[in-house]
């Protein structure tokens, strides 16, 4: 369970690449989260969870267990991983509400809207759109359920 | 040819992205502007911009002069017989459409076939797959060899009676391969097919002479050949243009109007519907004359060089691969490195100011046929030089580090 609200997270990882004084420790930084995010098992590697950009493909899978949403995700792109990585990090074991009204400003102090602006190429915009989408999903059946 | 002086043409190339001078290898994309060119859009603007054809006034005829010359400049470009088969289009994708709406609704039925390649460009594919669905016809694909040429005993058994019309592209976008379009079009027309040559990519490396190719249509566009986005031709025969049916309905194209019946304009009018892109068609002549000063021969020999270096450079790269070695290729190289995405890659050297394309390159069934998601690709023009293939394989080398 994530505790820290995501404007939290998001302030964390702005300090954090305001360490980097070049785009090479901000680039290497990236990687190597891409290369640690753990793969999504092949099950959830199907259709229904495929982002399909035009260069990389993005699987994104969601669950949702006591009222909190946890992202797994993975992509053939390592840079397009590391950014899910960060994705996930600032979204994930947050309420269906939390995330729908999350501003993922983060990207842009980090340097990294080019990667929001290539939305055909790297679909990271697709990425935050379709965690919305599970977040409103999500939001209806709780919201059922009460 | 003197490549620095050359450079001094196109501004673009003194700026500089994020922080280093800009290597430009997208040129199979889009090719930069000559200073000729970008005058030529300033001075129809603020001297003589004005609709061309029925104005009788002093600017409407310069404009309409000015339009009218760059016609006579691509008929000469690509050798046609004369200025009515040349049809100003928005560019390659418009051209084969156009063909594809009415050519192809006149002569295709149910049961006929056209024959594309396995290295089309989705231009010259969905075209034709629309068409074919709605005809019930069916597409033929000549499959590409593993060096990158097309199977040329394989377009032999495709090429039947039922072929109506060979659709190929000349020079591949993806893999730099030159088809023997020639020697295709004379087997197509021995059994009755039609034929319609891609040439976005070759217009600017190599001599087009339509007639001696016998093309029944040659598309490309102007802004791979140094001139304005927005405009490119359709080239077709006489006899052929002037039987098929209109394409868009409007101003420009008509002859007299009732609302009982419409007659159409004389070729090349009849198939350009409504006000032209005339400034950038204008501007269009200033980079065929710019590419003509220069000299197609000495711009091919140029970056064949280029080719050439770059091809040997990359070989030395460890898991790199070469996409695409066909013996007959021009000025563009396509690889993957094992292990990397090729995205990755292009986000890497895009930090070192170097521009590359990475991705399917609009051709997904070719990419299949390599069991690849993309490649990397890097396209050269005639300002590149030398020490930019230099930068680009010291970028390639930090970047496999970075990533592997």
């Amino acid at each position: 369970m994530n505790t820290k609200p995501i404007t939290e997270i998001e302030k964390e990882i702005i300090e954090d690449f305001a360490l980097f004084d070049s785009w090479e420790d901000k680039y290497e930084y990236i990687i190597d989260l891409g290369k640690k995010l753990p793969p999504l098992e092949d099950r959830h590697k199907v259709d229904e969870h495929k982002i399909k950009g035009c260069q990389s493909t993005v699987w994104l899978n969601a669950s949702y267990e006591n009222g909190l949403i946890s992202f797994k995700a993975d992509s053939d792109a390592v840079i397009v991983k590391g950014l899910i990585s960060m994705l996930i990090k600032v979204l994930s074991d947050h309420t269906p509400q939390e995330i729908l009204g999350a501003k993922m400003e983060f990207i842009a102090e980090i340097g990294m809207m080019t990667h929001l602006a290539q939305t055909r190429s790297n679909g990271l915009l697709a990425m935050i759109k379709q965690m919305k989408n599970y977040a409103l999903a999500f939001e209806a059946i709780g919201q059922r359920k009460d | 040819m003197n490549v620095a002086e050359i450079r001094k043409q196109f501004p673009i190339l003194e700026r500089t992205v994020k922080g280093r001078p800009l290597v430009y290898f997208d040129n199979a994309a889009t090719s930069q502007k000559p200073l000729q060119v970008i005058e030529a859009l300033r001075h129809y603007y603020s001297h003589y911009n004005a609709n061309i054809h029925r104005g009788i006034h002093t600017l409407a005829e310069e404009a309409t002069m000015a339009y009218e010359a760059t016609r006579m400049a691509v008929k000469d470009f690509i050798g046609a017989a004369s200025t009515e088969e040349i049809i100003f289009t928005r560019g390659t994708t418009e051209a084969i459409n156009l063909v594809a709406y009415t050519w192809g609704r006149q002569h295709i039925s149910k049961g006929d076939e056209i024959l594309i390649s396995e290295m089309e460009h989705h231009s010259n594919i969905v075209p034709w797959q629309v068409l074919c669905e709605e005809k019930g016809a069916s597409l033929k694909v000549i499959p590409v060899e593993e060096d990158g040429s097309l199977s040329i005993s394989a377009f032999r058994e495709l090429l039947t009676e039922r072929t109506k019309l060979l659709s190929v592209v000349h020079v591949s976008n993806a893999l730099g391969t030159v088809n023997p379009v020639k020697e295709m079009t004379d087997a197509a027309h021995a059994v009755g097919a039609k034929v319609l040559i891609d040439g976005a990519q070759s217009a600017v490396h190599l001599d087009i002479d339509v007639q001696d190719l016998d093309a029944d249509f040659f598309a490309f566009s102007g802004h791979k050949v140094y001139g304005p986005t927005g405009v490119g031709a359709l080239y077709g025969k006489r006899e052929l243009l002037e039987s098929m049916p209109v394409f868009q309905g409007g101003g420009e194209m008509i002859r007299e109007v009732s609302f009982e019946k419409t007659t159409y304009a004389d070729l090349p009018y009849k198939y350009e519907a409504g006000t032209p892109n005339i400034a950038d068609t204008i501007a269009l002549k200033a980079a065929l004359d710019f590419i003509s000063e220069i000299g197609k021969v000495n711009i091919r020999t140029h970056e064949e060089a280029l080719l050439n270096y770059a091809t040997e450079q990359l070989k030395t790269l460890p898991g790199l691969r070469i996409i695409g070695e066909a013996r007959n290729k021009v000025s563009l190289v396509s690889f993957v490195i094992e292990g990397i995405h090729p995205q990755d890659l292009g986000v890497l050297l895009d930090n070192m100011g170097i521009a590359v394309r990475t991705g399917h390159h609009c051709t997904q069934p070719l990419m299949k046929r390599f069991g690849i998601p993309g490649t990397v690709r890097a396209s050269f023009a005639l300002y590149n030089q030398k020490e930019e293939i230099d930068s680009l394989v010291a970028g390639l080398q930090k970047a496999i580090k970075m990533l592997l």
